[in-house]
């Protein structure tokens, strides 16, 4: 495990260009260049906002901003988005880049690696500029924003832990990419992101709180909406389900990775 | 013998069949199925390697020598033994790998550098050499996307080889590019051998794998079936690829070298000799003498047909001229058990100084690959020296008339090739 993580350190130089060239490549040749990865979440939110905004706003109790429905839909876009890049960049990140693996050597975790960063990347972009979105609409921020780094490692753990575990599946499987995207999709409206909980018919709660991006999300929603800090109970399925898929997607790619380079 | 930069001990590699994927996933949490089939491509390989040797790998596609290779650098993982290495190996078979074509070639090389395990300290440091070495010019700092092959290969191969490794790994990848930086590339290679590099090559191409290794390691359906000197191990490549189909290969002790014989035995070859002008068997040939090689062969069944060749090779192995009865036309017919044919080859030995071996071939058409009766590697060896005639280098003897005029005035022309030498006779003729 050690060696694990100077391997890691060995590498950061390699780790940082990655994600650099990562971030360039996807918008080299674009005339806006890195402003379409605040561009197109917040695009979608406008979105929501403008088709929802009437039905959903009345349902947003305890909060007097006529942008509410708004301000509700871009923080919980903020954790989903981070979720879902580094989910479904992992699943495809080992097939993608077979043919490095099998030719040259290096650490191979440098890879899911990098993914994490450029979804850190982005995703720090994206609260800033919704913390600059949320005070152009009126809502000042509160010191509980101070809390969401820690809900982010929590939502990239739990990412990183379901993208290694599918991406490593996906090399012998190729179907689990095709079936996420759909799932994916499915795991998004399961969310409250664009409706709140309070929609939700009592019987189908107990299901929901099977669902840890739905504690995740309310937890972004409680401290940026309402300026209200985490609560312990809320914070121990999320830490618990982030720290075991985790494990269990190191544990497997631990297993898998000479296995994997003979099938890719 | 110093200790091996490079030691290969007993290394195998299987691949599994699993029938389904269940399987598989099955094996990384310790349930091991035993409808699990192991496929093996490499098998019992051990070899260990000096600093500063040469080694050619030669093989048929689909050997299992890449298999090997990939397990040497570590990309693929051995199913059993080990290979223990001293140093760095660096490896020129994933040139331009994580090459980014809307990176500039300075912004792909510090990335690939890392890639490579340098550090940014180390690759500031060699970042210049390799624009030198690179010679792309401006194009260095524009997106790789603009770049020819030719210039990515350039930049590739500068990466590469940037700094000296303790073991190089050279793949055919090489041929590509323009002459002028192949031969570049060659040089700098054998600058790094000079300084103590090992040198592991994998090629197809004699004359590369002969000019620049001292052994050669030969891989036969995952299996290292020779190891040796290069000449020797190509052609045991030569007789197993004839005799893919039947046959035996067995190689002799000739005059102090191994010689490679092989074929299905339905005709001989009984005697070989080289016979001067004067009708006496010779070893030594003057340059340029009349000399005429006579083969003999006996028929021990009836062969439909039976085509006789010969090819000259000088010590190397690198063939200098080969013909055979079925290029002049002199194909024998219907031959029955018992015959004995002997064919006459007349020829003046136009060749350079040194000894030269002769390989005999008998098979029903021109090229020895459908029905090989016998294969003979160095079925004899002869000396070509010069007597009287005025110096030169080289392999051929091509004597020319030179004329040189200094300000006008003719030099005398110097007594050329054109005077009869004496012919130096000798041996047990």
């Amino acid at each position: 495990m050690k060696d694990f993580f100077l391997a890691i350190w060995r590498y950061r130089h390699f780790i940082a260009s990655s994600i650099r060239n990562d971030l360039r490549s996807r918008f080299a040749r674009s005339k806006l260049g890195a402003i379409w990865m605040i561009l197109q979440p917040l695009a979608q939110v406008a979105i929501y906002s403008l088709v929802l905004s009437r039905i959903m706003s009345a349902k947003l109790p305890g909060i007097d901003n006529p942008y509410a429905y708004s301000l509700y839909l871009l923080s919980g876009m903020l954790a989903w988005s981070l979720f879902s890049e580094i989910v479904s960049r992992s699943i495809t990140v080992f097939v993608d880049n077979g043919s490095l693996l099998k030719k040259i050597v290096f650490p191979r975790v440098c890879l899911p690696i990098t993914v994490v960063g450029s979804a850190l990347v982005n995703n720090v972009m994206l609260l800033l500029m919704t913390v600059v979105v949320f005070a152009l609409l009126g809502h000042l921020p509160t010191v509980t924003l101070l809390w969401v780094p820690l809900l982010m490692i929590c939502t990239v753990a739990l990412g990183l832990g379901i993208g290694l575990i599918l991406g490593v599946l996906n090399v012998f499987v190729r179907d689990i990419n095709q079936v996420m995207v759909v799932v994916l999709q499915l795991w998004f409206w399961l969310t409250p992101i664009v409706y709140m909980t309070t929609i939700v018919p009592p019987r189908m709660m107990g299901v929901m709180r099977l669902n840890p991006m739905y504690w995740i999300v309310t937890e972004y929603q409680g401290l940026l909406v309402y300026g209200r800090a985490p609560d312990p109970m809320s914070l121990f399925p999320i830490v618990v389900s982030a720290a075991v898929l985790l494990a269990a997607g190191l544990f497997l790619f631990r297993r898998a990775a000479t296995d994997m380079v003979d099938v890719l | 013998m110093t200790a091996p930069v490079l030691s290969v001990e007993n290394v195998g590699k299987s691949y599994r069949e699993y029938g389904t994927e269940w399987r598989r996933f099955g094996t990384w949490v310790g349930w091991h199925s035993r409808r699990i089939k192991e496929h093996w491509v490499l098998r019992n390989i051990s070899f260990a390697v000096q600093p500063g040797e040469a080694v050619g790998i030669i093989g048929q596609n689909g050997a299992g020598k890449s298999t090997l290779l990939k397990i040497i650098t570590g990309t693929l993982g051995a199913t059993e033994g080990k290979v223990r290495a001293a140093g760095r190996i660096a490896a020129i078979l994933e040139l331009g790998m994580g090459f980014n074509p809307d990176l500039t070639g300075r912004e792909n090389v510090a990335h690939s550098a890392g890639l490579m395990g340098f550090s940014r300290a180390q690759i500031e440091g060699l970042m210049p050499d390799i624009e030198a070495f690179a010679e792309v010019g401006e194009y260095f700092d524009e997106p790789l996307r603009t770049y020819s092959s030719g210039m990515q290969m350039r930049v590739a191969f500068s990466l590469a080889t940037a700094m000296r490794p303790d073991v190089l790994i050279v793949d055919e990848a090489l041929s590509v590019g323009d002459a002028y930086f192949v031969h570049k590339c060659f040089k700098r290679i054998r600058q790094f051998r000079e300084d103590g590099t090992t040198l592991l090559i994998v090629s197809h191409d004699k004359a590369a794998i002969q000019g620049l290794c001292d052994r050669a390691i030969m891989i036969e359906k995952g299996r290292l079936i020779a190891d040796g000197l290069p000449q020797q191990v190509f052609d045991l490549y030569n007789a197993l690829i004839a005799d893919m189909e039947n046959g035996s290969i067995k190689q002799v002790e000739a005059d102090g070298q191994i010689a490679t014989q092989s074929g299905t035995g339905e005709a001989v070859v009984e005697s070989v000799h080289l016979e001067s002008a004067d009708g006496r068997v010779v070893e030594y040939v003057g340059v340029g003498d009349p000399v005429e090689l006579v083969i003999r062969a006996r028929l021990r069944e009836p062969v439909a047909r039976l085509v006789v060749g010969y090819m000259l090779r000088d010590r190397l192995g690198q063939a200098m001229y080969g013909t055979n009865t079925s290029y002049s036309d002199q194909v024998v017919a219907n031959g029955r058990a018992g015959d004995v044919v002997e064919t006459r080859a007349r020829f003046d030995a136009n060749l350079g100084v040194g000894t030269y071996s002769v390989s005999i071939a008998l098979s029903s058409t021109e090229t020895h690959l459908v029905n090989n009766y016998e294969w003979r590697d160095l079925a004899l060896v002869f000396t070509v020296a010069n007597m009287g005639r005025s110096p030169f280098v080289g392999h051929a003897w091509l004597p020319p008339v030179i004329s040189v005029r200094c300000n006008g005035a003719v030099l005398a022309a110097a007594n050329g090739g054109a005077d009869e030498g004496t012919y130096l006779v000798a041996g047990n003729g």
